[in-house]
């Protein structure tokens, strides 16, 4: 039974929310502006509908390029039943969420689960949403709520005595605001959809083509002044002094703000020990910083370098490592199955069929997000506003708050479009420095970093060195497998992920860890840990496959047997693909599949090396079981920016420390693929399992993309290329 | 020093160090911020902006070089966001994080207005300078095929 619950109060309460919602921080122009604002009622925090039945649904997570901006009002508008042309995208209050117990219940932006995780409580908004426009209008009309339909924006009944009668959600917003239903109904299953599952143009395409969408970078508050930041260029490093005389009467100079660290090892997003420079313009405090002496204490990074590390990574991958059951408890459960550890390496060792590898390497990376980490804080004494480049809104918040000693119901942090995440969102201290300089010079200050200071100070993906020996049984499959990565200190995760819980299922298997020592910074990296390990894992297996004189692809199909959403990807391969390990010299092609994010991605590459060694991909062939796609369009696009994110690492990617600092800082010396680098032909395959789940899709594609061009390389030429950057080598 | 820059056919009188970018005259002082900033050291194009009909790196260009030429941003582009390349960049869902398709758009416009149907090769010379992180190379390439495509017509 559903009832209508109007009292004034109860309206009164949520017009004022409402408003409140709306009046927060400073407007931008987006998509929402056809909104008749302050007449729009609030339904529920998700959504507000106005007069003219133009529906504004409400995104916790930040749009930067992969598309939440478009599949978040999708799934609310989908329960909705609105058509999406009446549909617009409006940003959530942080401040709001954060001060009101979660209301958006994350405001997190990774790990690709927007949709997959994410999508119970946002079709649950939309679906509560029409049913109290449904009672709603029963109550208005007199009718029993069954009899009122819900569709396309429309409220219809067969009134016995008068009729049809019809009005748009938009005439019973305020009213269907003030019911509370007795039970909520329950969210549409996929074949119901008539939204979901549709090529869909994401929302804010148009405003990407004009120079219009606003970025941290574009914000500008009346008073602002610039600031250019420095961090110890060896990381852990501290601040010992610097000469603000020598650069004080430059052009523009204001002050220079020392930025205090007050941990010992900051963690990933504390403010780290610094110093700038505030001036009228951007330029002049970044001539000013470049200029200034400054002595620092660098710490005991000092002492490490890419060689020290490589040295230190061979050492440890020469002895046993750790042993490594699962990776958080909650993975591994394959490599657990009848497994007697401890005698994994006596049987490899009694056999007379060992393969022995040899060790793999991933080096670390950078993000490089186009646009570089910026923020623009304006800190007054009862108020405190910031932009930033953040994956989190509400994490960026408490932080502000946390860095400030401010209570969070007066900061206010505002979303604003992303150049790009990738990870780099999460850790990250610029809203910080921006924070605390802003509060030191008692004006708005916009903080952006050189490319250089971003390179620099970013939180890296880590190294990862891996290796591993087998024993093969009589049907040439591995009968023992012993893995041993090494990773880096603070995430072990980022050297498991992807190795430690792989499908291919050996009846002894064993997999060991060790770690090196490193200073630098790390942090999420678009697939973190797979993105690394199955470049690793995937040419072992090709290994294995050759040593035991089985086709690879035939060998993946055998070795995982039983497990449905990995047969479905690598039938469709074998079916679509043309498959061959043949196709003369000087061509080859490659296969890998690596799963992450609850989705299955495999990859053939067809590539061509040229005799002097160059690289050239000619085709890349995707089959993906993600299970439910909601957006085939973005997802088949996601899977392109994926596959191409990662291919620009392994082609040509690899930071170099020297002396604790990276040196490779700008895009002269960090190379990215470009136009011409890029593969002709890309095709990407939706593999949808009959025994559907949801899996992500902002990252899948990526991790199985390198080792399926590092096989096809070895059909090509019999070389086999065991470390990135591929274009180093030698062919 | 005051320096004179005609940005989308207006004159904008400026009194800025003449050795300051262009890039941040056009974002800073003018107020013009679909032009962006990437690197510094003219590799990723971000900051691209077409003078004199050719696309140049505005992050290390002078502003004094520019004094007196005709320069064009994003804004100029289109009153309505439907000069063809525009076009072509919605139709074909080009962008995704965005940021640095205002170069991408003004170096495909200078292409087109001297190479009005290019091939392949002639788009990956004049876009190895613009760099994007989201990796829409493809659909890049696509869209400055449509927009050849739409101009003819």
């Amino acid at each position: 039974m559903k009832h209508m619950n109007l009292t004034r109060r109860s309206f009164m309460k949520i017009t004022t929310s409402a408003a409140g919602g709306l009046a927060v921080g400073i407007h931008f122009p987006s998509m929402a502006e056809a909104s008749v604002e302050g007449a729009a009622a609030e339904i529920n925090a998700w959504l507000t509908i106005d007069p003219n039945n133009i529906v504004s649904i409400v995104t916790p997570q930040t749009e930067m390029g992969q598309g939440a901006f478009t599949a978040v009002p999708m799934m609310v508008a989908e329960e909705l039943d609105i058509p999406w042309e009446n549909v617009r995208h409006v940003y959530a209050s942080a401040n709001r969420h954060v001060n009101n117990d979660n209301l958006y219940t994350t405001t997190s932006t990774g790990g690709s689960t927007t949709v997959s995780r994410r999508h119970p409580y946002m079709m649950q908004a939309g679906a509560s949403a029409r049913e109290r426009l449904r009672v709603a209008a029963a109550n208005r009309w007199q009718v029993p709520v069954d009899k009122v339909t819900a569709k396309q924006g429309w409220l219809t009944t067969e009134h016995d005595e008068q009729g049809t009668l019809q009005g748009t959600y938009g005439e019973f917003a305020a009213e269907a605001a003030a019911v509370t239903l007795d039970e909520e109904p329950t969210i549409k299953a996929y074949g119901d959809w008539w939204l979901l599952g549709r090529d869909v143009p994401r929302l804010d395409v148009p405003l990407k083509t004009n120079g219009t969408a606003t970025y941290p970078i574009d914000v500008s508050v009346p008073g602002m002044v610039h600031a250019a930041a420095m961090a110890c260029p060896v990381p852990e490093g501290r601040l010992v002094s610097y000469d603000f005389e020598a650069v004080r009467d430059m052009p523009g100079v204001i002050a220079a703000v020392e930025l205090e660290q007050v941990k010992e090892v900051p963690a990933f997003t504390d403010l780290r020990s610094g110093v700038a420079i505030v001036a009228d313009s951007w330029y002049q405090a970044q001539n000013a910083l470049a200029v200034m002496p400054i002595v620092w204490d660098y710490g005991r990074g000092v002492a490490i370098s890419t060689e020290s590390q490589m040295a230190e990574a061979m050492q440890l991958i020469s002895q046993p490592g750790a042993l490594v059951l699962n990776e958080d408890g909650n993975v591994g459960r394959r490599l657990d199955r009848g497994v007697n550890h401890d005698a994994v390496h006596g049987i490899i060792e009694a056999s007379a069929s060992q393969v022995t590898g040899e060790v793999y390497y991933r080096p670390f990376e950078t993000h490089a997000t186009m646009m570089p980490p910026c923020a623009v804080a304006d800190v007054k004494d009862d108020r405190v506003d910031v932009w930033t480049f953040t994956q989190d809104i509400a994490r960026s918040l408490n932080e502000v708050a946390d860095q400030l000693g401010r209570d969070t119901e007066n900061v206010f942090l505002h979303q604003t479009y992303l150049g790009g995440g990738f990870g780099g969102g999460y850790n990250m201290d610029v809203h910080r420095q921006a924070a605390a300089i802003s509060a030191a010079v008692g004006r708005p200050v916009k903080v952006v970093r050189s490319r250089e200071e971003d390179v620099a100070q970013d939180s890296q993906r880590p190294p990862v060195w891996g290796t591993y020996k087998a024993a093969l049984g009589e049907d040439g499959l591995p009968e023992a497998l012993v893995t041993h990565f090494v990773g880096e200190e603070k995430i072990p995760a980022f050297s498991q992920r992807g190795v430690a819980n792989m499908p291919y299922l050996v009846p002894n298997r064993r997999h060991e860890y060790s770690a090196v020592q490193s200073h630098i910074p790390i942090g999420y990296h678009r697939a973190p840990g797979a993105n690394s390990t199955g470049f690793i894992v995937e040419q072992m297996v090709d290994e294995l496959a050759q040593a035991g004189g089985w086709d690879p692809l035939e060998w993946r199909i055998k070795m995982t047997e039983g497990n449905e959403p990995w047969q479905r990807v690598l039938l469709a391969m074998k079916e679509k693909s043309g498959w061959t390990t043949d196709m003369g010299r000087g061509e080859g092609m490659g296969l890998a599949v690596v799963a992450s994010h609850g989705t299955v991605a495999g990859c053939v590459a067809t590539v061509a090396v040229s005799r002097r060694g160059q690289i050239f991909i000619d085709k890349l062939d995707f089959y993906i079981n993600s299970g439910y796609v909601i957006n085939p369009l973005a997802a088949r696009e996601q899977a392109e920016s994926s596959a191409i994110w990662e291919m620009s690492h392994a082609m040509y990617g690899g930071l170099v420390i020297r002396d604790g600092r990276i040196v490779n800082t700008n895009f002269d010396s960090y190379q990215v693929m470009k136009m011409a680098d890029t593969p002709p032909e890309i095709v990407v395959h939706l593999e949808m399992s009959e025994d559907q789940w949801w899996g992500g899709l902002g990252e899948p594609t990526g991790p199985p993309t390198p080792p399926a061009v590092a096989n096809a390389i070895f059909y090509a030429t019999g070389t086999r290329v065991r470390s990135t950057p591929l274009a180093n080598a030698e062919l | 020093m005051s320096i004179t820059l005609n940005i989308n056919g207006q004159d904008h009188l400026i009194d800025v160090d003449p050795q300051m970018p262009l890039l941040w005259a056009i974002r800073e002082t003018v107020g013009l911020t679909g032009t962006k900033f990437g690197c510094g050291i003219a590799q990723c194009g971000n900051c691209t902006v077409i003078v004199d009909g050719n696309a140049v790196r505005s992050c290390n260009t002078p502003v004094a070089a520019a004094a007196g030429k005709a320069i064009r941003t994003i804004e100029g582009v289109s009153e309505g966001n439907d000069h063809p390349v525009q076009q072509a960049w919605q139709e074909l869902t080009v962008p995704q994080c965005g940021y640095c398709q205002s170069g991408q758009i003004m170096s495909a416009v200078a292409l087109l207005e001297k190479s009005p149907d290019p091939t392949d090769n002639e788009i990956d010379k004049a876009m190895a300078g613009n760099i994007c992180r989201c990796g829409t190379y493809p659909r890049i390439r696509a869209a400055i095929h449509r927009a050849a495509e739409l101009s003819k017509t």
